[in-house]
C-alpha cells in the first residue's frame, strides 16, 4: 500500500497529504531507531536532526534561490541566544521558545535579506561573511546581556511525566528534534513544489526573465531569506537545548562554512541532499576523532583531522557527485532503473524526488 | 480620414543617451490594438534599446510612453505583467533549473500567496493545477505539448525559442513585446511563426523586432524602421518597401534625399 492512499480530511491537499505522509513514514522510522540506540547516538541523532534544519534552510536560500550565504552561523546563534536569553532563570514552554527564536531569526533575516538583495555573487558573499564575522562579537562586548565568552547555559528540557521516570533526556531531544526537522521539511518541500519554489528558482536562473514574468526579484530574495533565517534560528534553539551552552565560540566562521558545505556534499537545492549533508557533518567529527586516537595521533593533529577531512570530502565529492551525495545516488537508481527497463530520471541523469513537474 | 484605431502603446519624442552615444534619439510611434507592427533596422539602430526603455530596464532621458492611456515610464519591469505586457528577451531567458510546463506555468501573473502555498493549501493546491493545465493548452497550441517536463536547456533552438513565446502568452498580455522571434530559426519554422502571429493578433498587439526583412514585410500591419535611434520610416509593408531611405539603410546605397540633392 502506498502511503499517499491514506485518506486525509478535506482541507489538506494533495500536496500537503503527500509530504505528510512522507514526514510521518520518516518520523516512525527514527523513532524506532531512537528507541533502540543509546543516550550516546540519541544525542548524535538529535544533533543530525537540528543540524539538517539548518542545512534545509541553506540549500533553499543558496541552491533554490541562488543567493550564498557563508553567515547561516550566525543566524543560528540568533536562534540559540534567544532561547538561551528567553530561558534566562525562568522556564517557559518549549513551543513558545521554538516559536520566538525562529521568529527573531527571521525578522533578523529578513532585515539583512533586504540588504542581501541589493548584493550579487562576491559581494553577498563578503557580507554574510562578514555577519559571520561581527556578530559573535556582541556577545563577548555586551557580556553582561550575553554571558561573553563562557556564555549561557540552557538546560535539557524534561521529558513528560507520561513517557516514564527514567526515560533518558537525550532521546527526549531527539524526539523533539526530528519533529521540528519533519515539520520544517513538510513546510520547505510544499515551498519547492509550489509557485513559490518556482519563483525562487527563476530570479537564480535568470532575473532579468523573471522580471518580465511579473516577479519581483528583490521581494522574492528577502522571502527566500526569511525562509533560510527562520530555520536557521530554529536549529539554532534546538542547539541551544542540545549543547547545553550558548557561547559565540560555538557559532564562528568554521560552522558557517561547514554548513555550507555539507549543503554542496549532499547536494545543493535538494531537501534530501540537505539531510545527508547534515549527516556528513555530525558524524564526520566523531569518525575522525575516533580515527585519531586509535592512531595515537597528537592531539594537535587530531583536532584538525575533522576540517581537513571535510576539505578532502568536499573536494571528492565534486569529483565523483558533482550534484552531491543525493545526486549520485540518483543516478545509481537511475543506472538501476535503467537496467531494468524503467527510464524515469531527468536531464541530468538524477531522479529527481524532490520536485516533479506539478501534475506530472 | 478614417475613424482612429484604439491605440494601445504611444511613444512620444523618445530619447536615450549612453554616455555620449546617442542610442534612441526622438523616436515616436503608435502601436494600435490588435495589429502586428514591426520594427526593423540595422545592428545598433536602437530596436532593444526601446524594448527597455518600454519595459523600465533603461530609464529615458526625454519623452513618454503610454500604455492603454496610462503613462508607463518610471514602472518596474515586474509590474509590467499585471498590466498586461509581456515581453521576450533576445537571449530568451528560460530558467534550465525549471521544467518546460514550469518555464510557462511562472509566465502567468496568478499565483498564491506566499503562506498558502507554504501550506499547501487546497485553495493553492487547486490554483496551482489550473496553471498547469492552462500552460498544457498553450503548449498544446504550439506543437511542443510531449516536452512538457522536459528540461529547456536540452531542446533545440527553434524549440527554446517557442517555449518563450509559450510564457509570454500564458501572460494573457494585451501588449506582446518580441524581440527577434526568428534569429535562428529553419525556413519551416519561420513559416510557424508568422501563422502563429496571425492567431494571436486577435487576442493582443504585437509588436516584433527582427531582422528578416521578408519575415516582417510578410506578417506586420505597419512597420517602424530605425536607424541610429531615428525613425526613418514609418508606414505599411507597402510603403516602406519602396522608401529610398530604408534601402539605403540596409544596402548603404547613395539615395538622393532632400539635404543631398540639395548640397549637388
Amino acid at each position: 500500500m502506498s502511503l499517499s492512499a491514506l485518506r486525509w480530511p478535506p482541507f489538506v491537499s494533495p500536496t500537503l497529504g503527500r509530504h505528510l505522509a512522507m514526514a510521518l513514514g520518516a518520523a516512525v522510522f527514527l523513532l524506532l531507531v531512537s528507541s533502540q540506540i543509546g543516550a550516546y547516538d540519541d544525542y548524535n541523532l538529535a544533533a543530525i536532526a537540528l543540524f539538517a534544519i539548518a542545512t534545509a534552510g541553506l540549500t533553499v536560500l543558496t541552491g533554490v534561490n541562488g543567493q550564498l550565504s557563508l553567515g547561516h552561523g550566525a543566524l543560528m546563534a540568533i536562534g540559540a541566544y534567544t532561547t538561551s536569553l528567553l530561558l534566562r532563570g525562568r522556564e517557559l514552554p518549549l513551543m513558545l521558545v521554538l516559536l520566538a527564536s525562529v521568529t527573531t531569526a527571521a525578522l533578523i533575516g529578513a532585515v539583512f535579506g533586504v540588504a542581501a538583495a541589493r548584493l550579487r555573487g562576491p559581494y553577498l558573499a563578503g557580507a554574510t561573511l562578514a555577519l559571520a564575522l561581527g556578530l559573535p562579537q556582541i556577545p563577548t562586548r555586551y557580556k553582561g546581556v550575553f554571558g561573553g565568552e563562557e556564555g549561557l547555559t540552557v538546560s535539557l528540557p524534561a521529558p513528560p511525566n507520561w513517557l516514564g521516570v527514567d526515560f533518558p533526556r537525550e532521546r527526549w531531544l531527539a524526539w523533539i528534534a526530528i519533529a521540528a526537522a519533519l515539520a520544517t521539511m513538510v513546510l520547505l518541500a510544499n515551498v519547492l513544489q509550489s509557485s513559490v519554489g518556482r519563483r525562487f528558482k527563476a530570479v537564480r536562473d535568470h532575473e532579468a526573465a523573471a522580471a518580465l514574468c511579473g516577479i519581483d526579484v528583490a521581494q522574492t530574495q528577502v522571502q527566500a531569506f526569511v525562509l533560510s533565517s527562520g530555520c536557521a534560528g530554529l536549529a539554532g534553539s534546538l542547539f541551544a537545548y542540545w549543547s547545553g551552552v550558548t557561547a559565540p565560540g560555538g557559532f564562528s566562521i568554521p560552522l558557517s562554512l561547514q554548513l555550507l558545505s555539507a549543503v554542496v556534499i549532499g547536494g545543493l537545492g535538494t531537501l534530501a541532499g540537505a539531510v545527508w549533508g547534515s549527516i556528513v557533518l555530525v558524524l564526520l567529527p566523531t569518525f575522525t576523532g575516533g580515527m585519531a586516537s586509535n592512531l595515537n595521533l597528537p592531539s594537535s593533529v587530531g583536532n584538525n583531522l575533522p576540517l581537513a577531512i571535510y576539505g578532502a570530502v568536499l573536494v571528492l565529492a565534486m569529483l565523483v557527485f558533482p550534484y552531491g551525495i543525493h545526486g549520485g545516488l540518483g543516478r545509481l537508481l537511475g543506472l538501476v532503473r535503467a537496467r531494468w527497463g524503467q527510464t524515469s530520471t531527468n536531464h541530468k541523469g538524477v531522479v529527481d524526488w524532490d520536485d516533479p513537474a506539478p501534475g506530472g | 480620414m478614417s475613424e482612429p484605431q484604439q491605440t494601445t502603446l504611444d511613444v512620444a519624442d523618445l530619447t536615450v543617451h549612453f554616455g555620449g552615444i546617442l542610442a534612441l534619439d526622438g523616436v515616436s510611434l503608435r502601436i494600435a490594438a490588435n495589429e502586428i507592427h514591426g520594427i526593423i533596422g540595422p545592428n545598433g539602430a536602437g530596436k532593444t534599446t526601446l524594448f527597455n526603455a518600454i519595459c523600465g530596464f533603461v530609464r529615458p532621458d526625454r519623452g513618454s510612453i503610454s500604455y492603454r492611456g496610462r503613462a508607463l515610464l518610471g514602472t518596474a519591469p515586474h509590474h509590467l505583467a499585471r498590466l498586461g505586457i509581456a515581453r521576450t528577451l533576445q537571449g530568451l531567458g528560460l530558467w534550465p533549473g525549471l521544467t518546460v510546463l514550469e518555464n510557462v506555468v511562472v509566465g502567468s501573473p496568478l499565483r498564491p500567496p506566499f503562506l498558502s502555498s507554504m501550506l499547501a493549501l487546497p485553495r493553492a493546491d487547486r490554483l496551482e493545477q489550473r496553471l498547469a493545465e492552462e500552460a498544457r493548452q498553450i503548449l498544446d497550441e504550439l506543437g511542443i505539448r510531449t516536452l512538457a517536463d522536459a528540461s529547456p536547456a536540452a531542446l533545440p533552438y527553434g524549440v527554446q525559442k517557442r517555449v518563450i513565446i509559450a510564457r509570454a502568452i500564458m501572460a494573457r498580455p494585451s501588449l506582446l513585446l518580441l524581440d527577434e522571434p526568428a534569429s535562428g530559426l529553419s525556413a519551416q519554422e519561420m513559416e510557424r511563426l508568422a501563422q502563429l502571429l496571425d492567431r494571436l493578433r486577435h487576442r493582443m498587439s504585437v509588436v516584433v523586432v527582427e531582422h528578416h526583412v521578408d519575415l516582417i514585410m510578410a506578417i506586420s500591419d505597419h512597420i517602424t524602421v530605425l536607424n541610429f535611434g531615428r525613425v526613418i520610416a514609418s508606414g505599411t509593408p507597402e510603403e516602406i518597401r519602396g522608401d529610398p531611405q530604408v534601402a539605403a539603410a540596409y544596402l548603404g546605397e547613395e539615395v538622393p534625399t532632400t539635404e543631398t540633392s540639395a548640397d549637388a
